[in-house]
């Protein structure tokens, strides 16, 4: 730009100079001041930065990530360095992705993986993170854009596709599968995927997806009203997956009038989806850099400030095959696990053990609350005498049903095919 | 179910429900499922043309039964508004509903996500979930759909988002 500028002004000095007519003068010295000052603008344009090979922890104005290794100093991150090797995977570039992205960006994470296949519009100005020149981009791109001006140290992949569709999920595995940015990393190619999705069909399709390869996930969400969210870690397995607990379904009275009262457009605010992108990202770095407690659900209630917090375990009549199987494989790994907890208390300082008080007066003993473990592990079905289910077990369905219920014999995708072709053809 | 009207009480009951559960990914057993998606939209097709309710035509758009393409239409003071209709089957289905799609109307009402996928959150999608996997395409067309043109089609029109097609070639001619 600089030396188009330069250009234009040597060829109004030309232009001067040929010129016959000197009234004209005035305008052409106005024209050329004004290109000067463009120049001057644009040697003042922002000077992006170049990468950083290591993270310091000197204090200077000058280093990006002083304040981050600070956390080091002050004894709450053993190693906050480890950031760059991780990988973290954005479902959702939304109102709340958008912003754990330029979050985890800002803190010096590795690599983000962003997918979304929508555009950014005028409509999404209310929320954080993109500009109105940004009108008309993919949120993908637009998120690179800004994401790699503020930290170019990040690696960032964007993949604008729809998840849910057939192909868009193939391509959603693979690259959360890659492996090229850390090839020694066990499991998967990412250390953690956040849903930031605004539908259930998108959170069921990461659940399938994460359920699949074992992979640990943080889910999102802000109510349609815009006063509550939450965020859920989902460990496949070990807690709770998306379809163990499904939203709460219930389908009373609805009739086709209700239809016209229901407005499809939902209501966000940019302090909820800031105080919900805040929440999830600072599990994910207690997750990623293993300090204080990460949260296995936290809940936001807007109106009354309530955050609630609590533990689900999976649901062993899980609709999700992928989630019955990973359930298993936790069960059985329980001896190594217990074994491991068992040495890593050992490890610890060993209090010794003996009575607190040397006299009992009242004959107080102290009983072990933790439930009885019961051979029977599939106590949910058996009730005690006198009870009955009232309502079919969910999985009755799944019976082979009688043969008659498709009287139609035909057995052939082709042949129906062309039986349906001929009733559309008239 | 109650709120729904008798009619489409009655339509639904004569749809055949489905028994295989399975999505794209699953293989032979999304074969079987779709032979059994085939049977219900035959007989359900086979019904409305018999009751002279017809008003969708649809079949797969590829091989493997994944994309879906049509036409669907809805009377309207005795005048027929035509649509283009198309859905992909998600690869959660069928735990998750297809998401409908008329992307003629894209952008000219409320009650739509971008890219022309019609709202069935309140009305369609409890049902879908309390019913899979006995509820195929055919359940989906009857109850998602057909309340959503029912509800949209005459506010469209009466607002004049949607011109018949007669109204707009006239209109051309007198010019």
């Amino acid at each position: 730009m600089e030396s188009e500028l330069k250009e234009m002004l040597i060829d109004l000095d030309t232009i001067k100079r040929s010129l016959p007519d000197p009234s004209l003068l005035a305008s052409i010295d106005k024209m050329q001041s004004r290109v000067e000052h463009l120049t001057d603008l644009a040697k003042s344009a922002p000077v992006r930065r170049s990468k950083v090979k290591d993270m310091s922890a000197e204090v200077v104005d000058s280093n990006p990530y002083s304040r981050l290794m600070a956390l080091q100093r002050m004894g709450i991150v053993a190693n906050y360095e480890r950031i760059r090797e991780f990988s973290v995977a954005i479902v959702g570039i939304g109102g709340v992705g958008s912003v754990a992205a330029e979050m985890l960006t800002r803190c010096g994470i590795g690599r983000l993986l962003l997918y979304d296949y929508d555009k950014v519009e005028l409509a999404n100005m209310n929320r954080l993170f993109f500009r109105p020149e940004q009108v008309g981009m993919t949120k993908t791109d637009a998120a690179v854009q800004t994401l790699s001006d503020i930290n170019p140290d990040v690696v960032l992949e964007s993949y604008t596709m729809n998840i849910t569709t057939l192909q868009g999920f193939e391509t959603f595995m693979s690259s959360l599968k890659n492996k090229t940015f850390s090839p020694s990393k066990e499991g998967s190619g990412v250390d953690l995927v956040l849903s930031c999705v605004d539908n259930y069909e998108a959170r069921m399709v990461v659940n399938q997806a994460c359920n699949e390869l074992n992979q640990t996930w943080m889910e999102s969400g802000v109510s349609e009203d815009a006063v509550s969210g939450h965020i859920q870690l989902l460990v496949p397995g070990e807690t709770a997956c998306f379809a163990c607990a499904p939203p709460l379904v219930v389908a009373s009275g609805v009739d086709e009038r209700t239809l016209k009262r229901e407005g499809v457009c939902a209501a966000s605010l940019p302090t909820t989806m800031g105080v919900v992108a805040g929440l999830l990202v600072q599990n994910t770095l207690k997750y990623l850099l293993k300090f204080g407690h990460v949260s296995p659900y936290l809940g936001y209630n807007a109106l009354k400030d309530f955050f609630p917090t609590m533990e689900m375990k999976p649901n062993p009549q899980c609709s999700n095959t992928a989630c019955l199987q990973r359930q298993k494989e936790y069960i059985l790994a329980k001896p190594a696990r217990d074994a491991a907890a068992a040495k890593a208390k050992k490890d610890e300082v060993s209090v010794p053990e003996g009575p607190v008080h040397d006299d009992n007066e009242w004959n107080i003993s102290v009983v072990d609350d933790a439930e009885p473990v019961t051979e029977n592990a599939s106590s949910s079905d058996t009730l005690p005498d006198g009870l009955v289910h009232e309502l079919p077990i969910a999985d009755e369905f799944q019976k082979p049903s009688d043969p008659e219920e498709m009287t139609n014999s035909v057995d052939d995708l082709d042949e129906l095919r062309k039986q349906l072709e001929a009733l559309n053809a008239d | 179910m109650e709120g729904w009207d008798p009619n489409t009480k009655s339509t639904l009951t004569q749809i055949p429900l489905l028994t295989t559960k399975a999505g794209p990914r699953d293989g032979a057993a999304w074969t079987q499922r779709l032979k059994e998606e085939y049977k219900a939209l035959i007989a359900y097709t086979s019904m409305n043309k018999s009751n002279d309710n017809d008003w969708f035509r649809i079949s797969a758009a590829n091989a493997d039964g994944t994309r879906w393409t049509g036409k669907c239409w809805y009377i309207h003071n005795l005048l027929k508004y035509e649509f283009d209709l198309q859905f992909d089957i998600p690869v959660t289905y069928p735990s998750t509903a297809p998401e409908i799609e008329l992307p003629q109307l894209d952008g000219k009402t409320q009650k739509m996500y971008r890219g022309g996928k019609i709202c069935l959150t309140v009305h369609f999608k409890p049902l879908w979930a309390k019913n899979c996997p006995r509820f195929g395409i055919a359940h989906a067309l009857c109850l998602g759909l057909a309340p959503w043109l029912a509800a949209e089609v005459p506010v469209l029109v009466d607002s004049g988002m949607v011109k018949h097609k007669d109204d707009t070639a006239s209109a051309s001619e007198s010019l």
